[in-house]
């Protein structure tokens, strides 16, 4: 789970790192009394989307003074701001961050997440901030420092120093981020999350060490101990069909071909969607309906899927192991019924109980199209779509 | 021989009184597997599974009062890693965890406690390890394996099933099949059941199915080319995923580098592994290099 950089910054404050004096808004109006209250003459007016490069698609502007505030607040409220991790789609603003400016004398990248090779969270810092890590560390890895922490200790101060001594600080600063690295081990791990980023993090006019930026992922896996956390979400900022699809215990994820699939399992989801590409198709969707895919199940799952109207076909691929085929191929029947399928749909089902689910799929009447391993079920799928 | 269970595997099911630990108990105990006791911390002295069974407060007295080496864990995300530590502790050998849902740090915390005791876990959220017709630690459907000398290693549950199946239809069976689990940290990689494979006698080839994410795969590959001797078919399963998205299972995503499944495909080859390009191709491409 993700959240927005103002929520990351207020976690950054409550546990001790110092950031920019900022004040989330949602209009013209609340940007403009924010600006009056933070009293600084510069201020950012940032765009909150859970998406990275918001400063190269012109989510990120200095504003000089109130009447410029409420020029960029205006046009960044409501617009669509395509960046390289958005999609060619974009995300719509619905959020600022008005923000005092900072005076950077240097600008330093810190960032805590789980090493799974080493199954330990690794600590990097660079001496490049503001710029993508991936690039500094295939190019300028020596400017990179880590440090891996050990779970049952915790993070050692020698560890925070080796990191302070990295970025070259000296006096008060490296005292400064000393502390702050031992507070943002602290933010990372009592929050479950499973990353955390400051880009940059910076060193002022005045010596002083600032967060500028925060970027937070969160272990899905944990929310249930973190109420807080999961508080912060914005279903606004997810697909509206993968949010649906949560409700009703599916994992969905929207793709933008044009042959739908259901299937039981993460595996073999992606397997068939692969699977359906090597037969000349597009998946539109991967959706594992879990390990107890029920008439009811499989209702929900084809109403998700068509509500992507790209869709042209789809494919029920289940091997029923604890899940029985027949209670699969009657809810496919019943949904085909109750929902008036305009679509065809193929369906390949294996395992517990598939033969008497063939037969239910035979008598029932509905046009449903059977398949017989995967190889056949994607190649009928893929022709169906094309077909219709 | 086979690898990691056998009939004389003694197993404790941890969290036995629950649904999931009835009714996979019961589907255990009538594939033949030789469970002793269960644990339910507060039910002791119960007797379960129409009296078969008898439930223990704790994984010690289990072991204590039956002698259990092995373990099998259905209980709730926020107490499995309790619930691993807790055997581990009780001096259990090998502990499949199925639970779906486990977080990360907990089990960063508890490969430690694992190291430290000498306790093989597989899993968190898997579907478990199946030696055919002797011992079923986890939900798997039996039925569909046969006994046969093909070792399966794979990160999906539903794909374990579809490669066991397509094994059958071209006339192969397996020693045992083990879902290791998809979640970014687990008790044992592909590379472990690569080498336990290589020392097994009566395993003579090899399946391993893995996914994007990771570089399990990869490290298990470059095992392979310098020390295994029996032929492996591997499937990389996600070529479509879009970079960045989780794809189902916790450990499921492309982040950079040789994670993605071209790249494992890749490095998989030229390790000597034959790739199947299609899922539909594994147990075709197993009956080929037995051949």
């Amino acid at each position: 789970m993700k959240v927005h950089e103002y929520q990351g910054k207020e976690l950054f404050r409550k546990h001790g790192i110092p950031t920019p004096n900022g004040i989330p808004v949602f209009s013209v109006e609340e940007a403009l009394n924010a600006y009056d209250e933070l009293a600084t003459k510069t201020v950012v007016v940032k765009a909150q989307i859970h998406a990275g490069g918001r400063g190269k698609g012109g989510g990120v502007k200095l504003a000089h003074d109130r009447n410029e505030v409420e020029i960029l607040s205006k046009e960044m409220l409501g617009m669509t701001l395509v960046t390289h991790q958005t999609g060619p789609n974009g995300k719509e603003v619905q959020r600022l961050l008005i923000e005092s400016g900072a005076d950077i004398a240097k600008e330093f990248y810190a960032a805590i997440t789980l090493d799974r090779g080493k199954e330990m969270d690794v600590f990097m810092v660079s001496l490049e901030g503001g710029v993508d890590i991936e690039k500094v560390a295939s190019e300028t890895p020596e400017k990179i420092v880590k440090t891996w922490i050990d779970p049952m200790l915790g993070m050692s101060s020698y560890q925070a120093r080796k990191l302070a001594f990295g970025l070259h600080l000296k006096g008060s600063a490296f005292k400064e981020a000393c502390s702050i690295f031992m507070k943002m081990y602290e933010c990372y791990r009592s929050t479950d999350a499973s990353l955390v980023e400051i880009n940059p993090l910076i060193l002022n006019k005045d010596d002083k060490v600032i967060a500028l930026d925060s970027k937070f992922n969160f272990d899905g896996n944990a929310l249930f101990r973190q109420k807080e956390i999961a508080a912060m979400r914005d279903l606004s900022e997810e697909d509206p069909m993968e949010v649906e699809a949560g409700n009703y215990n599916l994992n969905y994820i929207k793709l933008d071909g044009n042959v739908g699939c259901m299937v039981n399992g993460a595996g073999l989801a992606m397997a068939t969607m692969d699977i359906i590409k090597l037969a000349g198709g597009d998946p539109a969707n991967f959706l594992d309906v879990g390990g107890t895919a029920s008439a009811e199940t499989v209702k929900n799952g084809f109403r998700i899927i068509l509500s992507d109207e790209n869709v042209k076909a789809v494919l029920i691929n289940i091997f029923g192991g604890i899940v029985r085929c027949d209670r699969v191929a009657n809810g496919a029947v019943q949904a085909v019924r109750e929902l008036g399928l305009d679509v065809p749909v193929v369906v390949r089902l294996e395992g517990t109980n598939a033969n008497e689910a063939q037969t239910i799929l035979e008598d029932s009447g509905v046009s449903i199209i059977p398949a017989k391993g995967m190889k056949d079920a994607a190649e009928k799928v893929v022709s169906a779509a094309l077909g219709s | 021989m086979s690898i990691l269970v056998n009939k004389d595997s003694k197993v404790v099911i941890q969290g036995i009184t629950g649904s999931e630990g009835q009714f996979h108990g019961g589907q255990m105990l009538d594939y033949g597997t030789n469970v002793v006791s269960g644990v339910t911390p507060g039910k002791g002295g119960l007797k379960t599974l129409d009296e078969r069974v008898s439930v223990f407060n704790s994984v010690e007295e289990a072991v204590k009062n039956t002698g259990a080496n092995t373990s099998i864990i259905f209980v709730p995300p926020p107490f499995a890693a309790e619930a691993i530590i807790e055997a581990s502790y009780a001096g259990i050998n090998l502990v499949v965890c199925i639970t779906e849902g486990v977080p990360v740090q907990d089990m960063v915390k508890v490969k430690n406690v694992l190291d430290r005791n000498n306790t093989r876990l597989i899993g968190p959220n898997c579907p478990g390890i199946i030696t055919v017709d002797e011992c079923k630690l986890g939900i798997m459907p039996g039925f569909i394996c046969k006994k046969g000398n093909i070792g399966v290693i794979s990160k999906s549950g539903t794909l374990t099933y579809e490669a066991i199946d397509q094994l059958v239809n071209v006339g192969l069976g397996q020693t045992t099949a083990i879902g290791i689990g998809g979640d970014p940290i687990i008790g044992t990689t592909m590379r472990d059941c690569l080498e336990l494979f290589e020392s097994d006698s009566e395993t003579e080839g090899v399946v391993m199915i893995g996914e994007i994410g990771g570089q399990m795969e990869i490290e298990a590959a470059r095992w392979a080319k310098a020390h295994m001797s029996k032929p492996t078919v591997g499937f990389i399963a996600g070529q479509t995923a879009p970079p960045g998205r989780r794809m189902g299972h916790a450990g499921a995503i492309v982040s950079g580098g040789d994670d993605t499944a071209d790249a494992k495909m890749r490095i998989l080859g030229e390790c000597g592994v034959k790739v199947a390009e299609s899922v539909a191709d594994i147990g075709q491409l197993m009956k080929e290099l037995m051949n």
